[in-house]
């Protein structure tokens, strides 16, 4: 155990270096680097810029910059938004919690469908249900999540009424049913690419684990199908399901970006964009950064998880 | 074992559709075991003695691509058209298995003990607390040393043999009247081969079970069996006790397969390597025509034994032979 | 002993036959796609371009308009069809451009190993850390948004599961016999890569590449409906929908329709990946 935590945590450091230098390299992408938002005002003279350039440092060697750069970020010191002057992380926070909700209540939609889902695809092989699974899933994959969006909301927001079009809450209302119905819709929107992708998983680990000897030797010592299925099977086949947890991150963000744009849900999705739209680069890198040090940290924690779980890792 | 046989095979086949047509893995088989007897089924791969273990467990794929005809009776009950949950309380109590790969039989995810424990809990109906002393005394049984501490242990913490004897454990926690052995000993080193055979003996000794103990080694054999059925192309082509089949046997295969076995008392006087059977098993898509041993058999005579199939006959009474030349070449 | 016991007759047939169908609807709908998004406006009495303040949000089937009009009156079919030239070549020319990266990385980092080879792959995970919608619209709002930059991005952002096939075919095939072979005889790095592995890591790259256009174009229609990626009046299926949740109460049919285009091409092309990679790839098939 010891030594794969250590060879783990050093894997996720050097990808930390890596992600970082990625970013960097984004941010000194930018037409004029960061000093472009400084160029789009007309109104300063070359001299001004230089002036800028120097006192922020913009003018040494870019591993120098670098360096510097990523001590800021392990400081904390992410810099500061465009917008407001708030700082980056602040900005971040502020936003995270919407996401966060979204995402877990998603996930969690998504773990219990595609999990029912894939294990009786897994027991009904070449069934018309699991047929229909396969079939659904790809399809599933294929729709844009915010075109789904925007039919869910004409469904059941303007056809049918039954649940507000967007917002995580009525103004003035914020009670817990109000929130949950706001929920609801966005939930199950970026739920949906989720639960194809957990019943695929799971349809296959299910099946590696069936043709297993040890299903046989269950059965061979007389124990009921439905336990095996339940207790022998299913455990096995359940347990490498926690690294998906780290492996579809990036689409699980991706997805609530998009979402949260739709719904005008106020996380972390929408702050990205707004602060495209005003060019405000301090917070897009925050949050690009953010992002994937998210899904860095995700899958490092899932396959911990994992380790922990899996007795055969656990001493291993 | 001149008693009622315990278990009573007859006309056994069993028949694959695959994609390439129907494929017959065990043909028209036929055996009984004793009380308390052990009975060695030998073969190559492929002449469908795994086939006959799993179908007589009714562990074979219940599914429209596998036919089993014929009837196996335990104890008057036949096992192959009693309802499955019938089966279901017989698989593991009278009739239970034991499987040629102990590192990938267990469950790896569960520790030994609960593994043990539940099948104890299952057919004989005792509570947790009950089913885990269960456990600790039949770890005991087979050899496990300080089982009790060893209950919660998984699978991965034991060697090959230490798992083998888990599997044994299992498969005798409700005292069966025939234990199945599915080549138990061949995944093991030669040294803990040893030890399993033992135990399997002393254990047989102790519970006077019955055991089907398949395999391809006949040094095996020779050291577990009372009779001995061989196997070839899904036939039986020899049964016989284990002493008259080892010093002389009738069909040109089994004769085959014992010069193929290396021998202490030969090793000084025979030079070069062991006469090993020429050819390969037949494929069971395309079984040859008359006796399906015919293409590797160094006996055989063209337009006899390509043309007509041999039945197996009794050769006396307690040998059965399939060959067409037997009384000549015994002659 | 092991037993291996051939699968049941009906099942594979069955499903063969349903992946096979799959796969043909998924190559027939391409094919009709295309030919309609390429030859349909020749064919239509109708302009995507065209301005008809009169007829403003026609429900389709309502009148001379097929799929009705947008709300500056404009022919929906047509823009669908203009819309879809954009759509798929985008999707086809992302995909050729992530290709060629991945492939030329993969290539790189399989065939030398040793340090090159473990920073290449290094980097391409750490690539992957970032969300590809995230680290697309980060640099789709750096750059002046257009067809070219759009494409440009997309494949920028879509090599690096190429770069990994590549990488892991190259480097097993490397350490099979041939190519060791072909080392000792002396032929070149070059020549070894074009002969030998190539040819064995094509059956990938080709599932690969199919699943990467149904990428592409889902990529790109994100990154249009939030209005960083093709830029009107040019019309692609994403960045019709941009407008569409504005009059999704009066005129849903705006929504829908560039929305269902997008999902049966990208269904299409994962049908097809997916019959492909049964067809060709054995160890990938699915079961």
């Amino acid at each position: 155990m010891s030594g794969f935590l250590v060879r783990r945590l050093g894997q996720s450091l050097v990808l930390l270096v890596l992600v970082s230098m990625v970013g960097f390299a984004i941010l000194h992408l930018a037409p004029g680097g960061p000093m472009s938002q400084f160029a789009s005002g007309s109104d300063m003279t070359q001299e001004d810029l230089d002036r800028i350039a120097e006192q922020l440092g913009l003018n040494r060697p870019l591993p120098v910059q670098y360096a510097e750069w990523f001590w800021r970020m392990l400081q904390g010191d992410w810099g500061r938004s465009f917008r407001d002057g708030e700082a980056v992380l602040n900005v971040i926070g502020s936003h995270l919690g919407a996401t966060l909700q979204l995402m877990l209540t998603a996930t969690l939609l998504a773990i219990l469908l595609g999990v029912a889902i894939g294990t009786l695809s897994a027991i009904r092989r070449h069934s018309v249900f699991d047929t229909l699974a396969t079939v659904g899933a790809m399809i599933a994959l294929s729709i844009p999540t915010f075109w789904f969006g925007l039919v869910a909301i004409y469904l059941f927001s303007v056809w049918l009424g039954w649940l507000p079009s967007g917002n995580r809450s009525t103004p003035g209302d914020g009670s817990l049913p109000d929130l949950l119905r706001h929920l609801i819709l966005p939930a199950m929107v970026l739920a949906l690419v989720e639960t194809a992708i957990w019943s695929r998983f799971m349809r296959s680990s299910m099946l590696d684990v069936v043709n297993q000897d040890y299903i046989r030797t269950a059965r061979a010592k007389g124990v009921p199908e439905g336990r095996i299925l339940l207790r022998h099977a299913f455990r096995n086949a359940a347990l490498p399901m926690i690294t998906v947890l780290g492996l579809q991150l990036p689409t699980l963000l991706g997805g609530a970006l998009v979402t949260e744009t739709v719904f005008t849900w106020p996380g972390m999705g929408r702050l990205f964009l707004d602060s495209i739209s005003y060019r405000d680069y301090p917070v897009v890198m925050g949050i690009l950064m953010f992002s994937a040090t998210l899904v860095l940290l995700g899958s490092l924690l899932a396959d911990l998880l994992h380790a922990v779980a899996d007795p055969r890792i656990r001493l291993g | 074992m001149s008693d009622a046989p315990i278990l009573d095979v007859r006309n056994l086949s069993v028949r694959f559709r695959t994609e390439g047509g129907e494929v017959p893995a065990v043909n028209e088989l036929s055996f009984t075991l004793g009380r308390g007897e052990t009975l060695a089924v030998v073969g190559e791969s492929g002449s469908g003695k795994s086939v006959t273990s799993l179908a007589l467990m009714r562990l074979l794929p219940k599914d429209a691509a596998v036919a089993v005809t014929g009837q196996a009776l335990l104890e008057g009950r036949d096992l192959l058209s009693i309802p499955e949950a019938e089966m279901r309380r017989l698989r593991g109590g009278a009739i239970s298995m034991v499987f040629q790969e102990p590192m990938t039989s267990l469950n790896p995810t569960t520790p030994i003990g609960e593994q043990v424990a539940e099948a104890v809990r299952l057919h004989r109906g005792m509570d947790g607390r009950a089913a885990r002393e269960e456990a600790v005394r039949l770890l005991d049984l087979v050899g496990i040393p300080a089982a009790r501490q060893r209950l919660d242990d998984y699978p991965h913490h034991l060697s090959g043999g230490m798992r083998q004897r888990v599997m044994i454990a299992m498969a005798l926690s409700c005292d069966p009247s025939v234990l199945i052995a599915d080549e138990p000993t061949t995944a093991l080193d030669v040294t803990i081969q040893a030890q399993i055979l033992d135990l399997l003996r002393r254990l047989q000794e102790r519970t006077g079970m019955a055991m089907v103990f398949i395999t391809h080694n006949l040094g095996v054999v020779a050291e577990i069996a009372d009779r001995v059925l061989v196997m070839y192309g899904g036939r039986a082509v020899e049964q016989a006790p284990l002493r008259p089949l080892f010093s002389r046997p009738l069909m040109p295969y089994t004769a085959g397969l014992l010069r193929s076995v290396p021998r202490m008392e030969l090793a000084g006087r025979r030079a070069g390597p062991l006469p090993a059977i020429p050819g390969n098993v037949p494929d069971p898509r395309h079984m040859p025509p008359g006796c399906v041993f015919h293409p590797r058999c160094g006996h055989h005579q063209p337009g006899r034994c390509d043309a007509a199939a041999p039945v197996l006959e009794p050769a006396d009474e307690a040998r059965e032979v399939r060959c067409l030349r037997w009384r000549e070449l015994a002659a | 002993m092991s037993l291996t016991i051939t699968r049941p007759l009906a099942a594979p047939a069955f499903r063969r036959f349903r992946r096979h169908r799959l796969a043909a609807f998924g190559a027939a709908t391409i094919l009709l796609l295309t030919l309609g998004c390429f030859l349909g406006p020749f064919l239509l009495p109708f302009d995507d371009t065209t301005i008809d303040i009169m007829n403003r949000f026609a429900p389709p089937l309502s009148g001379v308009h097929v799929l009705g009009t947008d709300e500056l009156g404009r022919d929906m079919l047509a823009r669908l069809m203009m819309g879809g030239r954009v759509s798929l070549m985008v999707g086809f020319t992302a995909m050729a451009i992530g290709m060629a990266v991945g492939i030329l990385v993969g290539a790189v980092a399989g065939f030398h190993g040793g340090w090159l080879g473990a920073a290449l792959m290094r980097f391409v995970d750490a690539v992957l850390c970032f969300p590809s919608i995230f680290l697309l619209l980060a640099l789709a709002a750096l750059v002046s948004p257009g067809l070219l930059s759009i494409i440009i991005l997309i494949g920028a952002t879509s090599w690096m599961d190429v770069a990994r096939i590549v990488e892991g075919q190259v480097k097993s095939l490397r350490e099979r016999d041939f190519a060791v072979a072909a080392e000792v005889l002396g032929a070149s790095d070059a020549r070894i890569i074009v002969h030998e592995l190539v040819p064995n890591a094509v059956a990938p790259i080709v599932v690969a590449a199919t699943l990467n256009v149904a990428r592409a174009i889902l990529l790109e229609s994100y990154v249009s409906f939030l209005g960083y990626g093709i830029q009107p009046p040019v019309p692609s299926w994403g960045n019709m929908l941009n407008n569409a949740q504005i009059y999704l109460t009066s005129a849903p049919w705006l929504a829908i329709l560039p929305g269902l285009a997008i999902t049966l091409a990208v269904t299409s092309f994962n049908f097809l990946g997916d019959g492909l990679r049964d067809a060709l790839d054995p160890r990938m098939r699915a079961r």
